[in-house]
């Protein structure tokens, strides 16, 4: 370690400790420190970190605030929608429970200060105290004044108290019409591979080698990489997928330093739990199960949206189909498609000018029930149904959110819906009732 | 560090340096009053003026202070008062209400607030009144002094001013300015607002109990001012307790706002924003860099200091997209071009992805679908993408309509920027068509 961090008016084995647990975030935590200054002198009213989710913004601020032992209050905006919960939380932080507790019932801003104001002038700062904001972008769907607010607190209430604002979107999208007391902005970079890497090969195992483990990450990060760089979210992949990675060690197949027989092994693991836990098909739990099973029965891993076919009845699965196809083709062609003896069907005969994107890019298009009800019947053929369980039966599929009914601002228009599964859904469908719908598709023709 | 043989306390850099720090904090981050403002003399002396008829003459009155964001509005009134409290008869009978627009968001609020600091809780107990007005004439009936005959003088000073208008039916203010046009009680009434069309906000029947009178901090400072504002604002104080490091602080500060350099990043904020307050940010970031071992600001400072002010947090958030978030975005951008700015959906931006990656050979992008709509919605986390107003939520998320919110340049810039970016990404993003 070269550049430590240092400061007056701070011990050396705080600020020791802090750079320790803050590796590849050494910039930024200089930097704040700086502006935060000794900890009886003042520091800007409002500090406006912004930076991508993971990029260490929360980390840095805990990390300083716990090892300088600075008095704080930190609150996270998705708990504190309401004022009064963040009022509480603040006064409880940085005065007590008693504190707290002199808010009334439904507490407005002029309150907060009001309490806010006695609290300090019973205890006046003798050292900067920090209330720090996580998830500051949910503040603007907050009571209009609360951002401005907080924003120009130490002026308000006359303390030598500092707002941090964190968040992952831009100040630019903050900014309230008639402007407000800027912030101060700083920008957390995102880390690079190189940084991911090392923060990364902190978590080693202690039975196996830093080389290892290190090397274990960095196939990891050759397949995530290029989708993924939130360091939360790859440290659970990593924890998640290294006891696969160690098998062939464990099992004496494989030597550790022989990398490229480790990374034939795993990688193709990896890319499927992309296709899994990473988009959360598949919880942790379901993931590290389904990997004992795979050792079992070397079958395929599939996301969970394979495995959920839901059962359908027989003729829901008719009106599914037509409902698909009401929604992704044009409804000048039923004809063409679902009459008897039409011949053959050119799409030229169809072919529009301005028609630039096809359907199924445009998405499912609202169509009426009777034109379901058409389609359904040439489709379903000579296995004729009975009119009177159709109805129920579109209403359980609206239930199941597979049709959508278009909401109708025309009271007198009938209803209209929308099919809502994708074309792999549908095609899966059609294959259990011997309909081959791709011929039915305008798109594809 | 050279020898120095000073007459005066001579003490170690440490301290000088941590002196130097107190002092300008107060002045950048804490916004602690000046011993006399700079460049508006004329609006103290008027508002001065005003208020020294309320608060000796009985006299009542109203003005509104008008001027942008960090000008020195709240500042002025500031100054106004702590000069007017040095009168000895100003200072025994003058009552002050401070109301602020962001913190009484309505009238009942309001006149809670206004009850506490006239310390009239007690008076008013659980007296139950018909109106708002008939409370405030109780309260102001309350203030009368001993021998009956006058009320003491009451300043209701209302920061964020424009606000209070938007309470309903504008209560506070029609009552406030009634009194102040009536004789019932010697008040005044301050309102401060960054809205130069605060009157338009007002009802007829209030605006017309309203005085008119208006002063306005319009910034016309020069650049040369500005420079000299630059100086002063660094500038030590006589009283430093080392008046030998004083004096070399102020001469490093004079050569500092001499150079050539600095003066070019000055300007470029002077064309930006005129007011105190932004120059109070730049100079923080300065300030912040000055140490025992750098016990100076040089111009390295503040050219860094400027950087930091002017970084562009759009490309800031693009240099940390995923690969394949960066190539939504080419495909977007492409989409945008052919489609003159129509919004698209994820499949049509998916679509245009494919395209790429059917014209080459390797597959290293061949990702799943659902795996690049995960990485489509993380943008519309970080708001580069915006569903277009009134598309359904019922639409599903694959078809919701999209815009935009980079525009051309942005995207080639941050492309420029982006490390390590694949020579065919960037070759994609500059084709004419996808
Ligand atoms: N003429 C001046 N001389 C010295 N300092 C000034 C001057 N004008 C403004 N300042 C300083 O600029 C800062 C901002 O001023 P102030 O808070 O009064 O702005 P404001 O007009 O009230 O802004 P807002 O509309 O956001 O409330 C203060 O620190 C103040 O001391
Ligand atoms: N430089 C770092 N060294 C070690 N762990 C880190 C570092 N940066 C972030 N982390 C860890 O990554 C996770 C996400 O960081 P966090 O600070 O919550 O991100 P943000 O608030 O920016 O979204 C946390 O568990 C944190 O401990
Ligand atoms: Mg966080
Ligand atoms: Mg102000």
């Amino acid at each position: 370690m070269t550049a430590l961090l240092q400061h007056p008016g701070y011990e050396d084995e705080s600020l020791q400790r802090v750079a320790e647990q803050l590796p590849c975030r050494e910039a930024q935590s200089a930097v704040l420190l700086s502006l935060m200054g000794q900890p009886q002198q003042y520091s800007y009213p409002s500090i406006f970190i912004y930076g991508h989710r993971a990029s260490g913004k929360s980390h840095v601020m805990h990390v300083l605030l716990r090892e300088l032992e600075l008095p704080h209050a930190t609150l996270s905006c998705v708990e504190c929608v309401s004022g009064v919960l963040l009022f509480e939380r603040v006064l409880l932080s940085l005065f007590g429970h008693e504190a707290a507790a002199l808010l009334p019932r439904s507490a407005s801003l002029s309150d907060f200060v009001r309490v806010y104001r006695q609290q300090c002038s019973l205890s006046p700062a003798e050292q900067t105290r920090f209330i720090v904001m996580e998830k500051a972008e949910l503040l603007r769907d907050a009571d209009a004044n609360l951002l401005p607010a907080l924003l120009r607190l130490q002026e308000l209430v006359e303390d030598n108290v500092t707002v941090v604002l964190l968040s992952e979107i831009a100040w630019d999208k903050f900014r309230p019409n008639t402007g407000c007391f800027e912030p101060l902005l700083l920008h957390f970079p995102d880390y690079s591979k190189g940084e991911l890497q090392q923060i990364l090969s902190q978590d080693r195992h202690p039975s196996y080698s830093a080389d290892f483990y290190s090397s274990y990450i960095n196939i990891l990060l050759g397949v995530f990489y290029s989708v993924c760089r939130d360091l939360r979210e790859l440290r659970h992949l990593a924890a998640l997928n290294f006891s696969k990675f160690c098998e062939p060690v464990a099992e004496g197949k494989v030597k550790e330093t022989d990398t490229h027989k480790l990374w034939r092994n795993i990688e193709p693991h990896l890319k499927k739990a992309m296709q899994t836990v990473y988009l959360r098909e598949v919880s942790s739990l379901q993931w590290e199960q389904m990997q004992q099973m795979e050792e079992k029965e070397t079958g395929v891993v599939r996301g969970l949206s394979a495995h959920t076919h839901i059962e359908l009845p027989y003729y829901s699965k008719f009106l599914l189909i037509a409902a698909y196809l009401a929604s992704y083709n044009p409804a000048r062609t039923d004809k063409r498609f679902f009459l008897k003896h039409h011949g053959k069907i050119k799409k030229t005969n169809f072919l529009k000018k301005n028609e630039k994107t096809s359907n199924h890019l445009l998405g499912p298009k609202p169509f009426p029930l009777d034109r379901l009800l058409a389609i359904f019947y040439s489709v379903v053929d000579n296995r004729v149904a009975p009119t009177a369980s159709i109805f129920s039966q579109i209403s359980s599929l609206v239930t199941l959110q597979l049709l959508a009914q278009v909401s109708h601002e025309d009271q007198l228009d009938a209803p209209k819906y929308k099919c809502a599964v994708s074309m792999d859904f549908i095609c899966a469908i059609s294959r259990t009732v011997n309909f081959d719908i791709v011929k039915y598709l305008y798109d594809f023709l | 560090m050279s020898k120095r043989t000073a007459k005066d306390a001579h003490l170690p850099v440490g301290e000088c340096v941590t002196q130097v720090q107190d002092i300008l904090r107060q002045r950048l981050c804490h916004q602690r009053l000046p011993d006399k403002p700079e460049g508006v003399e004329s609006q103290h002396r008027h508002l001065l003026e005003l208020l020294k008829r309320t608060a000796i003459h009985g006299e009542s009155n109203s003005v509104l202070i008008v001027g942008p964001r960090g000008a020195g509005k709240t500042m002025l009134l500031k100054c106004v008062l702590r000069d007017l409290l040095e009168d000895k008869e100003a200072q025994k009978s003058l009552l002050q209400v401070h109301l602020n627009g962001l913190l009484q968001t309505d009238d009942r609020i309001a006149l809670k607030e206004i009850t506490r600091q006239l310390h009239l809780e007690n008076v008013v107990g659980d007296k139950v009144f018909g109106s708002f007005a008939e409370n405030l004439g109780f309260l102001l009936e309350a203030l009368k002094k001993g021998d009956r005959s006058s009320s003491r003088p009451v300043l209701f000073i209302l920061d964020e001013f424009d606000l209070f208008a938007h309470h309903k039916n504008q209560t506070l203010l029609y009552n406030l300015f009634d009194v102040s046009q009536s004789a019932q009680a010697p008040i005044a009434v301050v309102g401060i607002t960054c809205r130069l069309d605060v009157l338009e906000l007002l009802e007829k029947r209030v605006k017309s109990r309203f005085s008119h009178r208006q002063i306005h901090l319009l910034s016309s400072l020069t650049f040369t001012q500005y420079l000299e504002r630059v100086r002063t604002q660094l500038s030590l104080p006589d009283g430093f307790p080392d008046s030998r490091f004083a004096q070399d602080w102020n001469d490093g500060v004079k050569t500092l706002c001499g150079d050539k350099s600095v003066e070019e990043v000055l300007q470029r904020h002077y064309n930006s924003s005129k007011d105190v307050r932004s120059l109070h940010m730049l100079l923080m970031l300065c300030l912040s860099r000055v140490s025992v071992a750098k016990p100076a600001i040089k111009p390295a400072d503040l050219l860094e200091a400027s950087r930091l002010c002017f970084a562009d947090a759009k490309a800031n958030m693009l240099h940390g997209l995923s690969i394949l978030e960066l190539c939504l975005i080419i495909a977007m951008k492409h989409l945008n071009d052919v489609y003159e700015g129509e919004p698209f959906n994820h499949q049509m931006v998916h679509n245009e992805f494919k395209k790429f990656l059917q014209r080459k050979s390797n597959s290293m992008y061949n990702f799943e679908q659902p795996v690049i709509l995960k990485a489509f919605e993380h943008l519309q986390q970080l708001e580069l993408i915006r569903p277009v107003d009134g598309s359904s939520a019922k639409t599903q998320r694959e078809y919701q309509l999209m815009r935009l919110m980079l525009d051309h340049s942005q995207i080639m810039e941050a492309l420029q920027k982006y490390p390590q970016c694949p020579t065919d990404v960037k070759q994609w993003a500059m084709s004419a068509f996808g």
